[in-house]
């Protein structure tokens, strides 16, 4: 994933919601929204975190200022 | 195919049925009599989860023939119970959660009875070893065999 | 039995009733997958691959169509081949919907020996067996490659033609067995190594072990004329089912609707479907109900065990014990089809710890071996034994004991993890600190060849979705209808729940589970989730039923819902305390005037990371003649958030420790050089007996979960991630040697004390 971000693995991007921070995100780094998002979705090998909690209400959840968001792969569970 | 005409005792009532001479009492107290509380594991007595008491000694259902029982008397899990209530094993096994997913349980039921007939007061070892037999996945054995022990104390007060 | 409510802060919460499917499980009656019969059923058998990886060039099944009682075969064929590349939800995790298709009948290649290729539906289970062998299929055999290191080679033999490496959703061009590649990373590894006092390496080896539930595996299904095709399984989950099917059959999910009988046993093992579609497709056929039931050989060879894996780990620390980095390379075993829990190794590998530096690179692996399936905590096992037995040779060159080190270690609210998660309140410490102050801990060990050892494991929660609906009754009882199957007492826990909100007697609470026609979606019982999530739901539904009841209270008294309340177990006017009313009571008055109460609870909640940790003491004692490792004593510590119901947590607990023990000292997928599986059977896939163990001690560490209104973590998990490390570091400490590999068998024990006394100096020989 660093790959498109130029090797940087913290990024500070505006949003406040998810959609937002991933579009922002795609304004720096052109590409990233087409990586993480189809049809409107989270692709479905990529599970997202916010502040930690990985979350199920996909690209509309808020963000709030200071959020972390990070973007990990989709973690089977047991 | 000829079929064998086959009567016995079943948790004490007279049975009779037709069987081919392959079948195994597994197959026929669950499929032609409609007895599915004994559970096939694995069909080659290596689970004990079909374990039933034939004249007293305990076994694999899955390893006798179904014809073998002519003349003989089987008790299974159905027939622990009675119309005034659980029998001391079934209602130990309730109260210290013995059991989990519950697939082994019958197995356990027949054969913990099957020790408690031949040896009412057995120490953990002897239960344990009893019960090698027995194979359960969701308990780790710690609770059947605390069951064990308590129903064999409740029978020794009661006897 | 203790009632352990708190200081009677709860009045069902923390009790041990008997759970409601109980006596029906005790008396034999309970209907299990295998016990479902019909009118004009017939029975199924499937066919599997001898070999480890063949091309399919021809099935002939004529003859086995024209024996007598045979009514129908089907194979690969018979499957739809549309949206082959939609990634399709497992459950627990995706896949692409071929892959899933080709499992359950193979089409153009068999990738493991067991692999299904054909399904046969007959007038009895004899007739259908017999079937089997008339099936002609001719292969062209393929070398095959069994274990990861020889998968990752360039000249391996590839499983697929298309396959290559997904990089965080990025392909690389190289054709390979190497599915998926991740990495992890945190600070700076290389200066953090550069900088420590100590650094070891070394290598591990898991062998593929399978979940081992007593049940195999079953599907009955009827199609009916009008396309409604019911199908009834053993499944962990009968929404994933009924999603799986449809998509696999490409039939409407409108028109399938699936039945979730009483289950034996999951672990994991049951969220994927393999004999639900054969007997739809076979049904279809025939115009009848079809049921399958798997044989034990085909449990093992044509299931899900769960991965064999390397495990290279890398660990820096400083004079004082401090972990300063960590580099860990790990490879799993997917099986024939992409998907092992790589990614939940890489988490879980540094999860209980805090490293500043780290890095981690997993490997998800092709190889000839059944298509892994989830088996509790699914890569925590693997990279516990790695980095738990690690830590130990740590502390043995520090001199620490090994719960300082731990604890010194320990993860805590704040620690960031590898992969950049903060961690919010978990119980790591309390159960590390548990274990020090146990009873077991302080009790010396005297004797030979006798040793301990500890160690810690985690595991997360799933949230996800859960639903449930209360009716009440009319005499205040109340039906609780929810939708996650119960491998292990869950509908009481939940019932509990429910119960504590209205202050009912948890008899009084009737939990059911119903089919995917009855209950809105629920996801699988798994993951740890259900008594977490399924238990919230059924919280927000008794929230729900209370609001009624206050709403019927009101109008029975004629008086504004603001002024009526629940407290101290009744329903009563705010403003004369003499107007009160019980549940009971309230629910006969409602069910004469009102419209009938039904609540209900829905939630889908985030995936915590929290989790629950798990902490393990064990005493071995190694027979030095046999290599026989006995477990004297064993006491397992888990955070349980809340026990909603003590002694199904730690039946929890005994049942992942149980396994852990298993996996540590006997259990093994034991393959020849074709890769063919020579102990398919219970006697010789050897899982603990009652024999072979002592009680298992638990201790149960409470550290509320901050997401649940009881506090509720999910306990089903962790508590078989520590076993294998423990009983390793407890066998190095009765005979001196550290094993990396897994099972440590006899045969391994013997072999490594000779090798030790042929290295140690001749002086220490001649004292013994």
């Amino acid at each position: 994933m660093q790959k498109l971000t130029n090797g940087t693995s913290v990024v500070m991007v505006e949003g406040k919601t998810v959609r937002e921070v991933i579009d922002n995100l795609d304004k720096q780094f052109p590409g990233i929204k087409d990586r993480l998002c189809e049809n409107d979705r989270i692709r479905p090998n990529f599970a997202v975190a916010v502040n930690s909690e990985i979350i199920t209400v996909g690209l509309r959840k808020q963000v709030e200022p200071d959020s972390e968001v990070h973007f990990l792969p989709a973690v089977s569970g047991g | 195919m000829n079929k064998v005409h086959v009567q016995s005792k079943l948790n004490g009532e007279n049975i009779e049925f037709l069987c081919e001479p392959r079948q195994s009492l597994l197959e026929v107290l669950r499929e032609d009599l409609g007895f599915t509380g004994s559970k096939e594991g694995c069909n080659d007595g290596n689970c004990g989860a079909c374990s039933v008491i034939l004249n007293g000694t305990l076994v694999d259902s899955c390893l006798v023939l179904a014809v073998e029982i002519q003349g003989k008397e089987i008790t299974t899990v159905e027939g622990l119970a009675t119309p005034d209530g659980l029998h001391p094993l079934q209602q130990k096994f309730l109260e210290n959660a013995s059991l989990q997913c519950g697939i082994c349980t019958p197995g356990f039921l027949v054969a913990a009875k099957a020790l408690l007939d031949h040896n009412p007061n057995p120490t953990e070892h002897e239960i344990r070893h009893w019960l090698a037999g027995n194979l359960c996945r969701c308990t780790g054995y710690d609770k059947i065999i605390r069951a064990v022990q308590e129903a064999s104390a409740v029978m020794s007060k009661s006897a | 039995m203790s009632d352990n409510s708190e200081n009677g802060k709860y009045k069902v919460i923390g009790t041990r009733p008997i759970r409601h499917d109980g006596a029906e499980k005790v008396i034999g009656k309970a209907i299990y997958g295998a016990d479902v019969r019909m009118s004009g059923m017939l029975y199924g058998q499937v066919i599997r691959s001898p070999h480890a990886h063949a091309r399919i060039k021809s099935i002939d099944t004529s003859k086995a169509e024209a024996l007598e009682g045979v009514r129908a075969v089907v194979t690969s064929k018979d499957l739809p081949k549309t949206n082959e590349d939609d990634m399709i939800d497992l459950g627990e995790g995706m896949t692409r919907l071929k892959y899933i298709r080709d499992n359950i009948l193979a089409s153009d290649k068999v990738l493991y020996r067991g692999h299904a290729v054909a399904g046969v539906a007959a007038i009895n289970q004899q007739t259908a067996e017999e079937a089997l062998s008339l099936i002609e299929v001719e292969y062209e055999v393929l070398p095959a490659v069994v274990n990861v290191i020889d998968a990752m080679k360039d000249d391996a033999p590839l499983l697929h033609d298309t396959l290559t490496t997904d990089e965080m959703g990025e392909q690389t061009d190289k054709k390979s067995n190497i599915a998926a590649h991740l990495q992890h990373k945190l600070g700076d590894p290389e200066k953090g190594f550069k900088e420590a006092d100590i650094v070891i390496e070394h290598e591990f080896h898991t062998a593929t072990v399978h979940q081992g539930y007593i049940e195999p595996h079953n599907g009955t299904a009827i199609w009916n004329p009008d396309g409604q095709l019911t199908i009834w399984t053993s499944t962990q989950g009968a929404f994933v089912v009924q999603k799986q099917v449809a998509a696999v059959l490409d039939h409407p999910i409108s028109k399938v609707k699936v039945v979730p009988t009483e289950i034996g046993g999951g672990f994991g093992g049951k969220i994927p479907i393999y004999l639900e579609p054969v007997a739809a497709l076979l049904s279809r056929k025939t115009g009848h109900p079809v049921k399958l039931l798997m044989t034990r050989a085909g449990v093992f060879e044509g299931t899900g065990p769960t991965p064999g894996s390397y495990v290279r780990l890398k660990l820096g620390a400083d004079k004082s014990g401090k972990l300063v980095a960590g580099d860990c390379y790990l490879a799993f075993e997917a099986g024939g089809y992409p998907g092992s829990p790589m990614f939940c190794g890489c988490m879980c590998i540094f999860a209980c710890y805090e490293v500043p530096n780290a890095i981690v690179n997993g490997y998800d692996v092709v190889v000839n071996k059944p298509k892994s399936a989830p088996y509790r905590a699914p890569g925590s096992t693997q990279v516990a034994f790695a980095i738990e037995t690690m830590l130990d040779e740590i502390a043995e060159k520090l001199g620490m004991d090994s719960f300082d080190i731990r604890l010194l270690n320990a993860a805590k609210e704040g620690t960031r993890r590898v992969d950049d998660l903060v961690y919010p309140r978990i119980g790591c410490v309390e159960t590390m600190e548990a274990g020090k102050a146990s009873d077991h801990y302080n009790t010396p060990l005297e004797g030979p060849y006798r040793g301990r050892g500890v160690a810690t494991g985690y595991w997360f929660n799933i949230g996800f979705k859960s639903c449930v609906t209360a009716s009440v009754n009319e005499d205040g009882t109340v039906n609780l209808m929810e939708g996650s199957t119960d491998i292990g007492g869950s509908r009481t826990s939940i019932a509990m729940q429910f119960a504590e909100v209205l202050a009912l007697p948890v008899e009084d609470v009737n939990p059911r589970v119903g089919d995917t026609g009855e209950i809105g979606y629920n996801d699988v019982t798994g993951g740890s989730r259900t008594t977490y999530a399924t238990g919230y739901a059924a919280y927000n539904a008794a929230q729900d039923v209370k609001a009624q009841m206050i709403e019927i209270a009101a109008r029975h008294w004629e008086l504004s819902a603001d002024d009526v309340e629940f407290t101290d177990e009744v329903f009563k006017s705010k403003k004369d305390s003499s107007k009160k009313l019980n549940f009971k009571e309230l629910a006969k008055i409602g069910s004469a005037d009102d419209s009938p109460v039904i609540g209900k609870g829905s939630v889908n909640l985030g995936f915590h990371i929290g989790g629950s940790f798990a902490t393990n003491i064990v005493d071995v004692e190694v027979d030095p003649e046999t290599g026989k490792v006995t477990i004297l004593r064993f006491t397992a510590i888990q955070d349980a958030g809340k026990a909603i119901h003590p002694s199904y947590v730690e039946g929890q607990m005994q049942g992942g420790s149980v396994q852990g023990i298993g996996w540590a000292l006997n259990e093994e997928y034991f393959y020849n050089a074709d890769g063919k599986m020579e102990n398919s059977t219970f006697l010789d896939y050897r899982i603990p007996t009652a024999l072979d163990l002592p009680m298992i001690e638990t201790i149960i560490v409470e550290v509320p979960n901050p997401t649940h209104p009881f506090g509720v973590r999910g306990v089903g998990e962790a508590n078989i991630a520590p076993p294998p490390a423990a009983i390793t570091n407890a066998i190095y400490n009765a005979i001196g040697v550290r094993f990396r590999e897994l099972p440590m068998r006899p045969d391994r024990i013997i072999a490594a004390l000779a090798a030790k006394r042929e290295s140690e100096p001749l002086e220490a020989v001649a004292g013994s």
